[in-house]
């Protein structure tokens, strides 16, 4: 795949100078990661996504697929606060999907860890990639993934039925799946049934081999008995998460239409207090509320670390290219990597090539 | 130069795949010991028989150093990135059925699907503090049906022989592999998820998309093809 161009490098130069004088400390980190704690954090899918590679000595190694992990370790290891960092470099993803797409390209970034206020920190970044980006007419898509997390804490159901569609909010098939059953709506299968009417389930099992043990299988069958009285999930419920998975609207009319879902669903209202205090905020930083989209489904498939509000700049009229700008709210990322220790933190990268590619630049 | 046809280079899959050829009437054999590996083409001009392992066959279609080969469909998906673009399927062969299946100890009484599958890695991974264990060599087809099915907190370990053998030797919870009577995972205790197989495979014959052809080639292919009923 091709070299990022002195036009792209220029443009990085450019942004990076502008992220400085936004007050960030420049940070760099090396190309070469341990792919340990990355496959801990993204799973197997990771592996689709990045380029591994076996040292002998060190264990595996990963070509960074971002900076944002080792920024957060960075940081988490010692940065003073609040901070805000910016950096540009290449990352390296595999295409298999896409293989017109690039596989190595330039990223700048900027994430901003502070604590004081996260609302006006999430509009700080959103304003300056808006600037950044202006010459270029794209097109800005927000959500709030925060909101949806609220919305699955509040439903009226068991703390295992909660969690296990928090678990899988990024995985929206999965996801849908699981609010089917939990609602009665998909049947439950034979051999299931079998298994919960059985006095003694594990008699003819066989030979137990493996290290998941019988202790482990006879306590999931009995969470499985346990889950079989709890009553379903109403029908009310499930209809308001719809709701709000559904909402597509600009950002006043889409805090209007969350807050009448939340008299059905009112685990949501901190959320979506939230939600209002950063739509002040990119008001005061001048952004136009009134024609911003927002969509309550927004980042579910792509961004898995993010926990609040996300963000994107698309081209117009370009649906083959990749977004310009990603980012989001990642407070979740800094407890994972941070032994313990935890802070307020939101980001976002631009693809320095892509803005050659849509004829900006110098 | 010549057709280069490429057939899997030893046992059952190279009889089979002989035999079809043969009833056809184009007859391929073995010249030479019983130990080199060169063959030749008769009933048909032109076209030169290349013997060769199956797991390669794909690689050397994709790169256009055979116009056909036989393989199982199965590493074709595996090795070939969009694999439809490199390569065509001429002809499913009949033989060399092969489901590619996840399979997990049959005392595991509370997992049938993927979504126990999913709900049994959570709590695995909870209690033992890392992924559950999934022993395979089809990595990209088992993560993209794991992807597609939502599964999370696993991870895959390769394994390139007697990976039933892998959850007893405690190197995996589970595996993913081909099966075509299902014996060798019953005698290891391992039960097939209902899902369904993430793919059902046989020997089949591949036309590739990449490779040059010349006229003469093309009146080779032609002939060839024609011969097969293709």
């Amino acid at each position: 795949m091709s070299v990022p161009s002195s036009v792209t490098r220029a443009e990085a130069a450019r942004l990076l100078a502008l992220f400085e004088q936004a007050g960030a400390q420049r940070v760099d980190c090396g190309i070469l990661q341990p792919a340990e704690v990355l496959l801990d954090l993204y799973g197997e899918d990771i592996r689709g996504r990045a380029y591994v590679t076996q040292d002998p000595s060190r264990g595996e190694q990963m070509l960074r697929p971002d900076f944002t992990v080792p920024v957060v370790q960075m940081h988490m290891t010692g940065g003073a606060e609040p901070a805000r960092y910016t950096y540009a470099g290449e990352v390296f993803r595999r295409q298999e999907d896409h293989p017109e797409r690039e596989n190595e390209y330039i990223q700048v970034g900027y994430e901003v860890f502070d604590r004081v206020d996260p609302d006006a920190a999430d509009a700080e970044v959103f304003a300056l990639f808006h600037t950044a980006l202006a010459p270029l007419g794209l097109h800005p898509a927000t959500g709030d993934i925060g909101i949806l997390m609220a919305a699955v804490e509040g439903l009226d159901t068991s703390a295992r039925r909660r969690a296990a569609l928090m678990r899988h909010i990024w995985r929206p098939r999965r996801f849908r799946a699981l609010l089917d059953r939990f609602a009665g709506r998909s049947p439950v299968p034979a051999s299931r049934a079998a298994l919960l009417r059985a006095e003694d389930a594990l008699a003819d099992a066989g030979p137990m081999i493996g290290l998941r043990s019988p202790a482990e299988i006879s306590a999931r069958i009995e969470a499985l008995r346990e889950d079989a009285q709890d009553r379903p999930l109403s029908e009310a419920q499930v209809a308001a998460l719809d709701a709000v998975l559904a909402v597509r609207e600009t950002c006043p009319f889409a805090l209007e239409r969350l807050r009448d879902i939340a008299v059905d669903l009112p685990a949501i209202s901190g959320a979506l207090d939230r939600f209002a205090r950063r739509i002040d905020a990119l008001d005061k930083r001048g952004i136009d509320i009134e024609h911003l989209d927002f969509e309550a489904s927004y980042g579910r498939t792509s961004m898995e670390y993010y926990d609040g509000f996300v963000f994107g700049f698309y081209a117009a009229g370009r649906p083959d290219l990749p977004p310009v700008a990603t980012g989001g709210r990642y407070d979740a990322l800094t407890r994972r990597l941070g032994n313990g220790a935890e802070i307020p933190a939101v980001g976002g990268v631009i693809r320095a090539g892509l803005i050659e590619i849509l004829g900006g630049g110098q | 130069m010549t057709v280069k046809l490429g057939v899997p280079s030893k046992g059952r899959l190279m009889e089979k795949t002989f035999d079809w050829f043969g009833e056809r009437g184009v007859t391929l054999s073995r010249t030479g010991s019983e130990r080199e590996y060169s063959g030749k083409v008769d009933g048909v001009d032109g076209v030169q028989l290349v013997l060769l392992s199956a797991g390669e066959i794909p690689r050397e279609l994709a790169a256009g150093r055979l116009h056909l080969g036989v393989t199982g469909t199965d590493l074709v998906r595996e090795k070939l990135v969009q694999w439809d673009q490199q390569v065509e399927e001429m002809a499913a062969l009949g033989f060399g059925f092969a489901d590619l299946i996840v399979a997990v100890p049959s005392c595991w009484v509370d997992v049938d699907c993927l979504d126990d599958l999913d709900a049994a890695a959570s709590a695995f991974r909870a209690e033992h503090g890392h992924r559950l264990r999934i022993a395979t060599k089809y990595h990209r087809l088992v993560r993209d049906y794991l992807r597609a099915g939502g599964v999370a907190d696993y991870q895959l370990v390769d394994s390139q022989g007697a990976t039933e053998g892998t959850v007893k030797n405690l190197t995996a919870e589970a595996i993913a592999d081909i099966t075509s009577t299902g014996e060798t995972l019953r005698a290891n205790h391992l039960k097939i998820l209902g899902d369904g197989p993430i793919l059902r495979s046989q020997a089949t014959l591949f036309r590739s998309r990449k490779a040059q052809k010349a006229v003469a080639e093309r009146a080779a292919l032609k002939q060839l093809l024609d011969k097969l009923g293709l």
